[in-house]
């Protein structure tokens, strides 16, 4: 709990239903589904045109609660640095959205979510679903709040994906859009880290091909798979400065314990995440991931864009080695030749690709001029204190 | 010399409402001036990341990159200016970067500092000196400037390369240097474009 003037303070997860009764939601890739529903929360106040929102997407982990605090928690939302009163994203000024994406499992539905149908979990009966299918839920959730048009969609990483998407699959409805550390397609190396981590899960006996729930759940395929996440998102320079050669204690190293600090952490930080995420969710969004492909495997780049009018912010981190730098200038690339209002900053960090997560000032700074200018460019009406 | 000087020159050749690109625009100084004098439509380039935030704040357009590659993404005639100021002597290959200016920009601006300046002059000759002076403020070993020319140099490569020198300046702006440029202007800035009509 926090007293801080710069948070939100206590916040409350929402939810919202659609493709109920007779309705189903037609996916990507030809599956219907219904009803789904969508885990999502807000910060800040919408005004009377509904012209200040902004929307947040999550990368592959996140989940709807981006800032402030649930009753009772000590931690705040996993954006909070960047979301908040006099923030990055100002909640004086602007109405901020995130939602938990489809196929996720903190509220949104997913493999874990019951299936009407059979009174049961989805499990593998779920559907596979894209990028363009979570964006398509988010719209929806967004024509629920009669918002026609986003002042600003941002993200980083599986975020800064779902930011390009909505560029190429609404361009009539994102005013600007703030794609960080992310790319246009995953190339062959990051398919490959993601590939380990669902066959780490699917290795796992108790994975039982998807049908765990009621029982022991996968828990050690999900932790190697989230370790192995873990090493791409750090750098090799911040691993040596964290943990370097650091040993936990007096255990002998022939028993295989985790006596270097760093395999500590990497336990800690897998056993961490088994007890918030399942891993069905982990396989289909990764899936997810690996699927997108805004270049459509052959499209010329200047037609990426074609339609787009957005204005668009693009960030990168130095020393990100999972979605790196030419990844960034490739979405730049796209931007100059449909003739988009562009800025691109490479930011200097030695955090890898949590850098999104952590470099707040510099971040801070690019994220909340470029709001204001998008504001004050097209006169949007601010709320008063 | 001051910048507001140049930029003061350099917004007096641009035309209202054109499109324009400055490589090399720093914290973005004179795209401010240009978009709020002229009503041009801007885009920056610029390597420092901390003139980066410095334009974002300012609300202008800009890319962190490296201007000797930063133009090949471009087509022809993408802008109706490319401004170059203080910046074609600091690039690693100059000629690459101005044809690369030329063909994305219907004109070209080039500012730079003059290196046959009278007291730069007097001071090879005399003291034997790499000449130290206002618009070439640095010494030796921490010149940003790899490249060092005339205002007659840079006249003697446009007639080569066939590139019109569409307008001229001079600064300090005076009876001298519009008598003899080269030899008592600090800085000159031109308006250039490609001989088109006339190359043969």
């Amino acid at each position: 709990m926090t007293n801080n003037s710069d948070s939100i303070g206590i916040v409350k997860t929402r939810y919202f239903t659609f493709a109920e009764g007779s309705e189903r939601f037609n996916l990507t890739l030809g599956d219907k589904l219904g009803p789904v529903t969508v885990a999502y929360e807000t910060y800040g106040r919408l005004n009377n045109n509904k012209t200040n929102a902004i929307l947040i997407a999550h990368a592959l982990s996140g989940d709807a609660h981006a800032a402030g605090y649930h009753e009772g928690d000590k931690k705040p939302g996993w954006w909070d640095a960047m979301i908040g009163p006099g923030k990055a994203f100002d909640t004086n000024k602007f109405y901020v959205i995130c939602s938990n994406v489809l196929g996720g499992c903190k509220g949104t539905t997913g493999p874990i979510s019951l299936n009407p149908e059979t009174g049961e979990p989805y499990a593998l009966t779920f559907p596979l679903i894209t990028l363009r299918d979570m964006v398509r839920v988010q719209r929806r959730l967004l024509d629920s709040m009669g918002i026609k048009k986003l002042l600003s969609v941002a993200g980083g990483s599986m975020g800064g994906m779902q930011v390009l998407q909505w560029m190429v699959s609404y361009p009539n409805r994102v005013l600007s859009a703030i794609p960080i550390a992310t790319a246009l397609r995953h190339t062959a190396q990051q398919i490959a880290f993601n590939e380990v981590g669902r066959q780490s899960i699917m290795a796992d006996p108790y994975w039982k091909s998807g049908y765990y729930y009621g029982g022991y759940i996968p828990a050690k395929g999900l932790a190697v798979a989230r370790m192995i996440g873990h090493i791409t998102y750090m750098s090799e320079k911040s691993m040596e400065e964290k943990f370097g050669r650091q040993r936990k204690g007096n255990i002998s190293p022939f028993r295989f314990n985790a006596d270097f600090e760093v395999e500590n952490y990497l336990h800690y930080k897998g056993d961490k995440f088994v007890e918030r995420f399942d891993a069905n969710s982990y396989l289909y969004i990764t899936k997810a991931m690996d699927l997108f492909d805004l270049t459509g495997g052959c499209k010329p780049i200047e037609d990426i864009f074609k339609k787009v009018e957005a204005k668009v912010l693009v960030i990168a981190f130095k020393s990100d080695w999972l979605y790196p730098i030419h990844q960034s200038k490739e979405i730049v690339k796209a931007c100059k030749k449909a003739g988009l209002q562009t800025t691109f900053c490479e930011i200097y960090s030695e955090y890898g690709h949590d850098a999104f997560l952590l470099e707040i000032e510099e971040q801070s700074h690019l994220i909340s001029h470029f709001l204001c200018k998008i504001a004050r460019e097209n006169d949007i009406e601010l709320p008063t204190q | 010399m001051t910048a507001l000087q140049e930029h003061i020159v350099i917004a007096r050749m641009i035309d209202n409402n054109t499109k324009v690109l400055d490589l090399g625009c720093g914290e973005g100084d004179l795209l401010t001036l240009l978009s709020r004098e002229k009503g041009v439509k801007g885009q920056g380039v610029e390597i420092d990341e901390k003139a980066i935030y410095s334009c974002v704040e300012k609300g202008l357009n800009v890319f962190h990159d490296d201007l000797d590659n930063g133009l090949i993404d471009y087509s022809d005639n993408s802008f109706d200016y490319v401004i170059m100021n203080q910046t074609l002597q600091e690039v690693r290959s100059p000629q690459v970067v101005l044809r690369e200016a030329l063909r994305v920009g219907r004109k070209v601006i080039v500012g730079f500092p003059n290196f046959a300046y009278w007291k730069a002059r007097f001071q090879l000759f005399f003291r034997g000196r790499a000449p130290v002076t206002s618009t070439l403020p640095h010494q030796w070993y921490d010149t940003p400037n790899l490249h060092f020319l005339s205002i007659a140099d840079f006249r003697d490569y446009c007639r080569e390369e066939r590139i019109n020198i569409l307008q001229s300046a001079y600064l300090p702006d005076n009876i001298f240097t519009s008598f003899l440029p080269n030899l008592f202007a600090l800085s000159a800035i031109l308006m250039i474009d490609m001989n088109l009509s006339n190359n043969n």
